[in-house]
């Protein structure tokens, strides 16, 4: 019975399927250097940008798309794909948010995020990128007082094209993997922070992506540098409409914390997930990781993957500092015919570094959810420490939860922790709760709730709230 | 209150293997009454306590049950719940990550709601389980705990005794809510408990222990071996128990 009531629960519908008509200014399908040469231009990009997306381009050539993850899918052709979008706009692009077309201002109202400042959300800053550009960033000025550069890539590539060109593929360079390189020739845009010296950023900082136009891929790109003594707080927010056919999305992320810098990164990924049968959804193929070149540096992922089709990505902190610090919190939801292949790498190279690693995997329907690690401990990593734990729960007999730790320890000294655990969810928790009172689907969430608890407690707290619903949301029609 | 008739009840095993558990049971508890159930291991205690509750593992086969003038057995637990029937487990359950006050104020909300009651706020909801912890002698810190999670045996039976109070049922069943507990806590379970006796309650109380029932007078003792009702009797009848065991009721 609690299998088919699990089902209920994880079978909401998606709130966010809806298609903003809005023109567009969209390249035809298909990739070449002809593609590349365009969206630089059209961005108006210095030389080394171009070059940069160039190398890329060829070196991507050369490569095959990787066969490693435990996640299946039909192969994806390339020339099919369109790779720039961008609403319209009179000239070069809002100047204010007066000038956003207000069917956008529209869409990101319904989906919770509105871009109006006095309506904001106190206290957090908010860029958000449709298709590929970046239509708006709220908070600039405020933000600019404290010498906080918060902007689109785009604006950053125009304004600040020395920071971009020292840290642009420094920590993912386009070598680095299939996806990676296929962004770094195609990026269209996303956003760019930079905390100065001694600043604490005065408010969290938010992206909001969203993919509208069909057939179109998002390829986004995010930098971070956290100067010494700095500290900032990020979280990304995702979003997609409804469509049959899969959509790709291929993001890197690169942060930079130097001595003393603390940066903190949150996701909230709800990408279109296909329907019941597996039928269309996003394929979320994304590179994400921290550099702590600093001592004393520290850089946290959070991240909350309750959405897209496949889900295949590990954010990683390499720990160079002396005495740096990594984090990972996870919980990945999967249902119906989702995949999520997603864990973390946490390479120790200075002395005394610590890692901490919290993954909790839930598993529902036909899902799949795989977690997916490495602690790597150089040979100069003296005393490293790195602590492990990995929790699955199964919602129903049908769904499949995988562990592939893989430990690398190169110094005798280091010291290394790891815990898993795989459950389903207890008959005896849910009669518990429903003997007080509690109907089922409540009572499986408060236990999948309590159960990720540890990773919510990461979460700045607006956007814990936010997780919490989301999960209800996509428990839904989970149980029976 | 409680009208049971030739119950019976049996669970699958591992084995896929039928296994009869209650094998016609008879039981009539009238408003205001205390009964107490004692009985070997094994017998059937909890799983007639269960199956009222409404666990699904059991299969009931035959037999009816009443409670309230209405069909007991037609109802999910939940809704058994909010009609007024409590069950403190013999095994109370541990809910990792999930605050007990957050759980315990769901769980009086939610019975409220189904009782067409207002929702009691944050601050209404404070005073009183603060109250019903000093009742039962519990620190306030187990508010801030995940429920039951790396609770002592005893803290686990105060709580349910806190849930109980917090709930207030019309009929409660104790499942060897005495066993495992210091005096002191016996006889806080037992305040807790006389607290809520009144003449539109009723209580079932699981033991296998005479000692409780000086706490707790019941006004009839049932004797259940092998899923049945075998002896029933007033207070006396546990002292006797207490002397000979249940070997001579077996025979006879
Ligand atoms: N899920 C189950 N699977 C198999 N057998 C079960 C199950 N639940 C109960 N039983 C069996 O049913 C019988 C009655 O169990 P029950 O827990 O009701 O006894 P009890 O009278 O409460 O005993 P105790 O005094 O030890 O608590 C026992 O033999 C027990 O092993
Ligand atoms: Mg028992």
């Amino acid at each position: 019975m609690s299998n088919e009531y699990i089902k209920q629960v994880v079978n909401k519908n998606y709130e966010y399927g809806f298609v903003t008509a809005i023109e567009s200014d969209t390249f035809a399908p298909g990739l070449s250097e002809e593609i590349i040469r365009k969206i630089s231009a059209r961005k108006n990009e210095p030389d080394f940008m171009l070059n940069y997306r160039l190398q890329a381009y060829r070196h991507w050539l050369t490569m095959k798309s990787p066969e490693w993850a435990h996640v299946h899918y039909p192969e994806i052709d390339f020339q099919k794909i369109i790779y720039y979008s961008a609403p319209k706009v009179k000239k070069d692009g809002p100047k204010s948010l007066e000038e956003v077309d207000p069917k956008l201002l529209e869409t990101y109202e319904k989906l919770g995020i509105p871009l109006h400042e006095r309506a904001k959300l106190a206290g957090v800053a908010v860029d958000a990128v449709f298709d590929s550009v970046s239509v708006a960033t709220t908070f600039k000025e405020k933000l600019a007082e404290a010498g906080v550069i918060f902007c689109s890539f785009s604006d950053a590539v125009q304004n600040h094209p020395e920071l971009i060109e020292t840290y642009l593929g420094t920590v993912v360079p386009y070598r680095d993997n299939f996806f990676a390189a296929l962004n770094a020739a195609v990026f269209s845009d996303g956003s760019f922070v930079y905390i100065p010296k001694g600043v604490r950023c005065p408010m969290e900082l938010s992206t909001y992506f969203r993919i509208n136009a069909a057939n179109t891929g998002q390829f986004e790109r995010t930098l971070i540098i956290a100067d010494e003594g700095s500290y900032v707080s990020y979280l990304e927010g995702c979003t997609a409409p409804m469509r049959d056919e899969n959509q790709l999305h291929a993001a890197v992320v690169e942060l930079v914390a130097l001595e003393n810098a603390q940066i903190k990164y949150s996701t909230v990924q709800n990408w279109y997930p296909g329907d019941e049968e597996g039928r269309g959804g996003i394929y979320n193929f994304v590179t994400k990781r921290g550099a702590c070149r600093g001592k004393n540096s520290k850089i946290s992922w959070t991240q909350i993957e309750t959405g897209s089709a496949i889900t295949w990505k590990y954010p990683s902190v390499v720990l160079q500092g002396d005495n740096s610090v990594g984090e990972f919190y996870s919980v990945a939801l999967t249902n119906h015919r989702q995949q999520a292949d997603t864990g973390t790498k946490m390479i120790h190279i200075g002395k005394n570094t610590r890692s901490t690693i919290i993954s909790k995997g839930i598993s529902a329907g036909f899902g799949q959810n795989t977690y997916r690690g490495l602690v790597r401990v150089l040979p100069t990593a003296i005393n490293a420490r790195n602590y492990t734990q990995c929790d699955s729960l199964l919602l129903s007999d049908t769904c499949g939860a995988h562990t592939f730790p893989t430990i690398n320890a190169k110094n005798p000294t280091a010291h290394i922790e790891h815990e898993a655990s795989t459950s389903k969810i207890g008959e005896d928790q849910l009669f518990y709760c429903r003997q007080r009172g509690l109907n089922q689907e409540d009572a499986v969430t408060m236990i999948v709730n309590g159960f990720c608890k540890k990773v919510f407690n990461e979460l700045p707290m607006e956007f814990a709230v936010e997780a919490q619903k989301l999960l209800e949301v996509s428990l839904e029609g989970s149980v029976g | 209150m409680l009208s049971i008739e030739n119950l019976h009840a049996s669970i699958q095993d591992d084995k896929q293997q039928i296994k009869n558990i209650l094998c016609g049971i008879n039981l009539q508890i009238n408003p205001g009454e205390v009964h107490a159930i004692m009985g070997p291991n094994g017998s059937g205690k909890s799983t007639l306590a269960n199956a009222l509750a409404g666990r699904e593992d059991y299969q009931i086969t035959a037999g009816k049950v009443e409670f309230d003038h209405k069909d007991l057995l037609a109802l999910t637990p939940e809704e058994r719940a909010a009609r007024g029937l409590f069950l403190a487990f013999q095994y109370p359950v541990e809910i990792p990550g999930v605050n007990n006050m957050y759980f315990l104020k769901a769980a009086v909300n939610s019975i409220r709601k189904q009782r067409n009651l207002s929702q009691l706020d944050a601050i209404d909801f404070l005073k009183l389980v603060k109250e019903k912890m000093q009742e039962v002698g519990m620190d306030e810190k187990f508010l801030h705990r995940a429920v039951n999670e790396g609770f002592s045996g005893g803290e686990k039976k105060r709580n349910e005794i806190l849930q109980m109070l917090m709930l207030e049922p019309r009929l409660a069943i104790l499942d060897e809510t005495d066993s495992g507990l210091d005096i002191d806590a016996l006889q806080a379970v037992a305040k807790g408990v006389n607290s809520l006796r009144s003449k539109d309650r009723s209580i079932i109380v699981v033991t296998h222990y005479q000692r409780l029932l000086d706490y707790i007078v019941p006004d009839v003792i049932h004797v259940m071996v092998k899923g049945q009702i075998i002896k029933s009797g007033g207070k006396e009848l546990a002292l006797e128990l207490e002397a000979k065991g249940y070997g001579w009721l077996e025979c006879a």
